[in-house]
């Protein structure tokens, strides 16, 4: 068990300091890297929690594919960061405010909080031992029949985000020739060739 | 849980290993090689010739769209493997629950297919 504290510090010393280091990092680039370790290191505490569905899922997902993105996008804005900070001092105030506006709000949700009488409820019935079933299948018999609005919620966003994409970023190039297969297969000798009976002596 | 923490041992001594060797060449490298450092060592050699602008370009954005396209089709197959797992307990409205989210994704999909988001030019 102390092992397991062990990793525990260990995983959650590593994600902070990455943490504090994608913010504070100057290349954007090794920001992105920095997300990349804390992402790794927020599975290494899943794994300890037992969510093994939810750690693979962390490292398929957020490592293999959003923090991709993030470097598709830092690279894209082609953002001279030098050229940035010189206006910082112009803009101190306005960030200013906002940062305070924004802590105030979060003090006050903070302090407002109040604690459901059913959390009793939710933690005195954890999820199922390992020994009884695996993460991933308590996951299962949950997810698709209890929690099937919030399932079919989550298809509707990916349909929202695939549909937005193409028609934000998709620009076809004019001119451009592209295959298209039921003209070739519907094209004939009828369509194709033209016999032409060409006299002697004479052009066409 | 230690017994599924025990399963996992093996990964973690794997990663200190492969770190350690890691950081050993890398200390040795430092520690033991000769170090005579030189601008020319440096240079693009005589063929060669000095860039001419950043490394750091723009990328199409087309390659985004793949990317998006991407997540939203992992995701979806993410979705599919608890459902795979517990199929037998979540009888057939588990079953209709998940095609009735492969439909809707479909949807997407066919879509896709026809604005020809999936061809490069």
């Amino acid at each position: 068990m102390t092992l397991a504290t062990l990793f525990f510090y260990l995983f959650s010393a590593v994600m902070l300091a990455s943490a504090v280091m994608v913010i504070s990092s100057r290349n954007p680039v090794h920001s992105v890297l920095f997300l990349i370790l804390a992402f790794f290191n927020a599975a290494g505490l899943f794994i300890l929690l037992g969510a093994e569905f939810l750690a693979m899922i962390l490292v398929v997902v957020y490592v293999g594919a959003v923090a991709v993105l993030f470097l598709f996008v830092v690279m894209m804005l082609d953002i001279d960061f030098a050229e940035l900070r010189q206006g910082m001092l112009n803009y101190l105030p306005v960030g200013a405010t906002i940062g305070l506006i924004l802590m105030v709000e979060l003090v006050l949700v903070v302090a407002g909080w109040s604690i459901s009488p059913d959390l009793l409820k939710t933690v005195t019935s954890p999820a199922p031992s390992v020994t009884d079933m695996t993460n991933t299948e308590a996951l299962g018999r949950i997810l698709y029949t209890k929690y099937i609005y919030y399932f079919q919620a989550a298809g509707l966003i990916l349909l929202v985000s695939m549909i937005g994409a193409i028609v934000l970023t998709l620009r076809h190039k004019p001119n451009v020739k592209r295959q298209n297969v039921s003209d070739q297969v519907a094209r004939g000798p009828a369509t194709a060739i033209e016999i032409r009976d060409v006299k002697p002596g004479q052009g066409i | 849980m230690p017994e599924l923490l025990k399963e996992y041992l093996p990964v973690a001594i794997f990663m200190a290993v492969a770190a350690g060797i890691g950081l050993a060449l890398m200390a040795s490298a430092i520690i033991i090689a000769m170090r005579k450092p030189d601008p020319e060592k440096l240079s693009a050699y005589e063929c060669g010739f000095a860039p001419f602008d950043d490394a750091r370009m723009k990328f199409d954005i087309r390659f985004y769209l793949v990317s998006i396209l991407f997540i939203i089709f992992d995701l979806e197959v993410a979705f599919l493997f608890p459902w795979a797992i517990s199929l037998g307990d979540i009888g057939v409205y588990g079953f209709w629950s998940m095609i009735i989210f492969l439909a809707i994704l479909t949807i997407g999909f066919i879509y896709e297919w026809r604005k020809g988001a999936l061809e490069w030019d």
